[in-house]
């Protein structure tokens, strides 16, 4: 029981999403997280505006029952199997983000400076998060799939386009952190 | 009865991607320094093992419980939108520390803030959606 309590080493956590992965191809589906985007503007009646959002949408019911296990399995991790230690980081990681600013590093899953309610409601605050979250939501519809749907199963089927995915995932990313974050906090 | 196995392969998820730390924010942060090996050994081992499996799926002509041959749709073929919109994507992954899949995991940890995230996410999306004619693909 203490070793499930513990953070989980890589290499037990990588072989077990690939089982997500495989679970989801032998149900006759597809591991693609990003897909569920779609159907909410689908649901909140997006056809209307473009034909991208014109798709027989409950057929991916089952894709918003993975989400809700999700945010489930999310809510049982940390009540029930975690025993609240802190995150192993690098310490220059830590030094890193202390000259940035941050407190406090790796003592909870996210930084109080970007989800904290007291930096959430501010004009910057707000423009972070749906900054952020409208990349995410653009890019990955853009690509056609996210970390799951090209990094794991397109990746894992040898598939080209997702490695050239995976290599602007990176591209974005590196931009992101060495670039863009020390001028934004 | 036939969604809950989908119920069930969604609690694990969470669970894994917690206990994994992969849906850290610091995590992310650390990998984009090369400042660790943990997520590079997470989906390093996910995608090895994944071919691995992949090709014996097929290879052992395993049905689906639907009854079918196991398929994984092929993507379509094109550099720009893959490296364009990777690229895109990989600059709000790095911001918010949350990919899609953890977006929703995170929200179940309790923080709520997460849903403004997801609400840029969906904007994000739509905004694709209607720009997708005019963008190169």
């Amino acid at each position: 029981m203490e070793l499930i309590l513990k953070p989980w080493p890589w290499y037990i956590s990588g072989p077990l999403i690939t089982a997500v992965m495989v679970f989801l191809v032998y149900f006759g589906k597809n591991f693609g997280m990003s897909s569920n985007l779609r159907t909410f503007c689908s649901i909140g009646g997006a056809g209307k505006y473009a034909d991208f959002f014109r798709f027989d949408w409950k057929a991916q019911r089952w894709n918003l029952i993975v989400v809700l296990g999700a945010i489930i399995g999310g809510f049982i991790a940390v009540q029930f199997l975690s025993d609240g230690s802190a995150i192993e980081l690098n310490p220059e990681t830590i030094s890193d983000l202390n000259q940035l600013g941050f407190q406090d590093v790796g003592s909870a899953l996210l930084p109080a400076e970007i989800y904290d309610w007291q930096n959430v409601l501010s004009l910057k605050g707000l423009l972070i998060l749906i900054g952020a979250g409208f990349l995410v939501g653009f890019g990955t519809r853009y690509a056609g799939g996210c970390t799951s749907g090209h990094a794991i199963t397109g990746l894992s089927n040898l598939q080209l386009p997702s490695l050239i995915a995976v290599i602007g995932f990176f591209i974005g990313g590196l931009i992101m952190t060495h670039f863009l974050l020390p001028l934004i906090f | 009865m036939k969604f809950l196995k989908f119920l069930f392969v969604g609690i694990f998820f969470g669970i894994v991607l917690v206990k994994s730390e992969a849906v850290s924010w610091y995590r992310i942060f650390e990998m984009f320094k090369f400042q660790s090996f943990h997520m590079y050994g997470i989906i390093g081992s996910a995608v090895i093992l994944g071919v691995l499996s992949v090709w014996l799926l097929k290879r052992l002509k395993i049905k689906t419980t639907e009854g079918k041959e196991v398929y994984l749709p092929p993507k379509d073929k094109g550099i720009v939108r893959y490296l364009l919109g990777g690229s895109i994507f990989g600059l709000g992954w790095a911001l918010a520390g949350a990919c899609p899949g953890p977006m929703y995991i995170l929200l179940g940890t309790g923080v709520f803030s997460m849903l403004i995230v997801i609400f840029g996410a969906v904007l994000g999306t739509f905004v694709y959606g209607i720009l997708k004619p005019r963008l190169p693909h």
